[in-house]
């Protein structure tokens, strides 16, 4: 057994911080919190990390973090994918370990995206010049949700998706925040409720869209042969994979088909295991279109069949495919990038420890990011 | 009428695209060594790098590729526009490019609706091709 993905390296510690609206924390304060408790939870000390990564859209992130934990690091990474950057990160920390460049791999996020909205949601400033910003921005773009919106519009033309389908994912996963003390939206929803919700974007109504908040996470990697000693049931990074098929949404060559495709294949063909096996799924569901686009790119189900997939509750608590138990983006957090906590929420399912929305004998979770406007696509199989 | 909207740039890659629409002339970079159109506007071809290229005058035709009503202004300079349509056309030599619906009811657009370009004086400086329904035989 060697190579990277042989049950080589694991995530030993995950943890967030306080999550929700107005928590009052900084971004630095957000990432300490969450480190403290990652590491905690690993059974680490800081003076065991040698390796820090993070993602931010400004300055040295992951140079700034570890300057605030005290922490010098003999390894970085800032990797800038969007909301998938976490996935890429797990990769990236996956070959370092096993390359032996470092032991002790921090990763972190930390967001203050409620108290911020403004400001993201105006993209201030973003050069005028960048492409996206001359020959989209002009136009009146919601970004991302228009986007988004763009997507799902095309679904619906080419396979004849309705709203309805749509609305079904926002509802299963409403249905697994009801069980998440953390979540931030615990009240029930229906398919009628989705649809009587404000018009965001046609066809995105606003249940269709994640919710923001601000919150961090972290999570702790190192190599298999450490975590044999540490204080949780090591969970093995077995395959990975990521693609990117464009950066401005008018770029994308085919709306209805995502890097996804490439990026599943990869990290499927790597973990040496299929669609089949997997027991518990984690999608970026910044909106409900992403999720009927990932079953469909990841092989859950065939193109264009995602809709009719995703109805009477199959990813929700009773259904075959138990999906974004967390609550995900649409109900749970979504603190600007939510990559970080899918990976949290897969690696405490594969340990047991999810309580009433635990998937019994979870063994196999797939995690997937996507970043951007449909931009990047990263995939990760973890596995007990 | 100043419209305090978000406006482009020029840069050196895409002064001659605002300077064509300013005209009310819809162009396009094409290859010389590939024969592929681009868009948005770049120093080398996507499709095989070279950088030499010719500006083309566009049929300023093409379709609804996809399209999205805009209910929520993302900033204050469309609170008095929504709802608008944003939308991605294919135009006839292949390549899309973002723009806005105009000259018609949103709820009226459809996916493969065939358009054609109009443009709107912004400012002194900036003007922005829009798309419009295709009138028959017609175009700007």
């Amino acid at each position: 057994m060697n190579g990277p993905f042989k049950r080589n390296v694991v995530i030993a510690g995950v943890a967030e911080s306080d999550l929700g609206h107005d928590i009052g924390l900084t971004i630095l304060q957000h990432q300490a919190l969450a480190a403290r408790r990652a590491l905690d939870d690993a059974g680490l000390s800081k003076h065991d990390v040698n390796a820090v990564m993070a993602v931010d859209f400004l300055g040295l992130p992951s140079l700034q973090i570890a300057e605030y934990l005290g922490i010098q690091p003999q390894f970085t990474d800032t990797t800038v994918t969007g909301g998938a950057a976490f996935e890429n990160l797990v990769e990236h920390a996956t070959l370092a370990i096993h390359a032996g460049l470092c032991d002790v791999v921090l990763i972190t996020y930390g967001s203050t995206l409620h108290s911020d909205r403004r400001r993201v949601i105006e993209r201030g400033g973003i050069d005028p010049r960048m492409p996206p910003t001359q020959f989209e921005t002009p136009y009146g773009d919601l970004s991302p949700i228009s986007a988004y919106a763009l997507a799902a519009m095309r679904h619906m033309h080419e396979f004849g998706t309705t709203s309805e389908q749509l609305a079904h994912v926002a509802v299963s996963t409403r249905q697994w925040a009801m069980m998440n003390p953390q979540a931030l939206m615990r009240l029930p929803i229906t398919i009628d409720d989705v649809l009587a919700s404000p018009m965001v974007c046609s066809p995105l109504h606003r249940l269709d869209c994640c919710v923001m908040t601000d919150g961090g996470g972290a999570i702790v990697l190192t190599s298999a042969e450490r975590a044999g000693d540490l204080r949780r049931a090591p969970v093995y990074v077995i395959g990975s994979g990521f693609y990117s098929t464009h950066h401005t949404i008018s770029q994308m060559q085919n709306l209805t088909t995502t890097g996804a495709v490439v990026s599943g294949r990869r990290a499927f063909q790597i973990a040496g295991v299929t669609p089949d096996d997997i027991d518990v799924v984690q999608i970026y569901d910044s909106f409900t279109i992403s999720v009927i686009l990932a079953v469909e790119d990841l092989g859950f189900c065939q193109k264009g069949e995602g809709g009719a997939f995703v109805e009477n509750g199959r990813l929700g608590p009773d259904g075959d495919l138990p999906t974004n138990t967390s609550g995900g983006g649409l109900s749970y957090t979504h603190p600007g990038a939510l990559g970080l906590f899918l990976i949290i929420e897969a690696v405490r399912q594969l340990r047991g420890e999810c309580g009433a929305r635990q998937v019994p004998g979870a063994q196999l979770a797939l995690v997937h990011g996507i970043g951007g406007w449909l931009s990047s696509h990263a995939t990760l199989i973890l596995a007990r | 009428m100043i419209d305090e909207r978000p406006l482009p740039k020029p840069d050196h890659d895409s002064e001659q695209y605002w300077a064509a629409a300013r005209r009310h002339e819809l162009v396009l970079q094409q290859c010389e060594a590939c024969a592929k159109f681009r868009f948005y506007p770049r120093s080398v071809c996507p499709n095989c790098l070279s950088d030499r290229f010719q500006w083309k005058h566009a049929s300023g035709r093409g379709s609804v590729y996809s399209f999205t009503i805009i209910h929520r202004p993302p900033l204050p300079a469309f609170r008095n526009r929504v709802p608008y349509v944003l939308a991605l056309i294919e135009l006839e030599e292949g390549v899309r490019m973002m723009t806005n619906i105009v000259e018609c009811h949103p709820a009226d657009v459809y996916i493969g609706m065939s358009v054609e370009v109009t443009f709107e004086d912004v400012t002194e400086d900036i003007t922005l091709p829009q798309f419009k329904p295709l009138t028959q035989g017609g175009r700007s």
